[in-house]
């Protein structure tokens, strides 16, 4: 089998001949904006899981307001919560700001250090050191 | 040798969907980084972008399935009031509370993370397709995603069996 190298930043070009080449990539494929949209989303939905568990920890009103289900407990209103947050944060990030949005180094450490923020919020070492007396 | 309806949630949820997500993940890692035009030709791209399309979006399904089932349906009978749920079980003894303060309090909030972040890696691959072999920094950043997704998982599994062998739910 021969082997057509794409050169760096080429599209897949289309290839008569079978049908998997017979669907043309579009020229939106090449816009990063989706992806960091997604990424920044990502980080948001994750840190929004880490602060809600962290205040749910410090404040027994907080963790009251997160009981969407006796039987689960806060655990439900904090996932539940945090995936609405994230989905919301990725809607908006998509439509308003995919074309203005790169893959910027900028993004790339907001939305690790969201994530990372998000990790340490569900860290049990970290938010007991918050516990309400 | 019988299971009880419990028995048979905690296994769904640990080691059928549990399991499939964390085997599945190596063969998705290999595709993801084997796309690349050095490696296939370009009608090879294209048909692994769609393999790595349905596994990954398979993957996140899972792990949605996963936390699901393991939030809202084992997690009750976990947490129940009664002295012999596994809860109570673990923080009756100080041999045993750590399982549920630091294991217990860390998997069921961590493992969230894993679903979200897989969904992404599935959108990456269903969104650009192909073209991912020809952006090494997205590519990468798909991998890096995708293992992290699967750390989160692995975490979360591994106290979940561990918990369960101290303490199941019964």
């Amino acid at each position: 089998m021969t082997t057509t190298p794409l050169s760096p930043g080429e599209q897949v070009p289309d290839q008569p001949g079978t049908s998997a080449d017979r669907t043309a990539t579009p020229a939106r494929q090449t816009d990063e904006g989706p992806a960091a949209a997604a990424l920044l989303a990502a980080g948001v939905g994750a840190f929004t899981l880490g602060l809600l568990t962290t205040l749910a920890e410090a404040s027994t009103p907080i963790k009251d307001a997160l009981v969407i289900t006796e039987e689960v407990g806060p655990l439900s209103g904090k996932t539940t919560y945090a995936v609405v947050v994230w989905l919301i944060a990725w809607v908006v990030l998509h439509v308003a700001a995919r074309r203005r949005l790169r893959l910027s180094s900028a993004v790339l450490t907001v939305s690790l250090v969201l994530l990372g923020l998000g990790v340490l919020g569900t860290f049990p070492i970290f938010f007991e050191l918050f516990a309400a007396e | 040798m019988e299971l009880t309806d419990r028995e048979w949630w905690g296994l769904i949820h640990g080691l059928v969907l549990g399991s499939l997500f964390l085997l599945a993940f190596a063969g998705g890692l290999a595709e993801l980084h084997a796309l690349r035009p050095s490696v296939e030709t370009t009608t090879g791209l294209r048909q692994s972008a769609r393999r790595i399309g349905v596994g990954v979006t398979s993957m996140a399904v899972v792990a949605w399935l996963t936390v699901f089932t393991g939030t809202w349906v084992v997690y009750p009978w976990y947490r129940e009031p009664a002295e012999t749920s596994p809860r109570s079980t673990l923080l009756g003894s100080e041999n045993t509370e750590l399982w549920h303060t630091f294991g217990m309090e860390w998997k069921e909030h961590v493992a969230w993370l894993s679903p979200i972040l897989a969904t992404v890696v599935a959108f990456l691959v269903l969104y650009y397709g192909a073209s991912l072999a020809t952006n090494n920094r997205l590519r990468r950043i798909a991998i890096a995603l995708f293992i992290a997704a699967f750390s989160f998982a692995g975490i979360a599994g591994l106290f979940g069996a561990l918990i369960t062998k101290v303490a199941p739910v019964q």
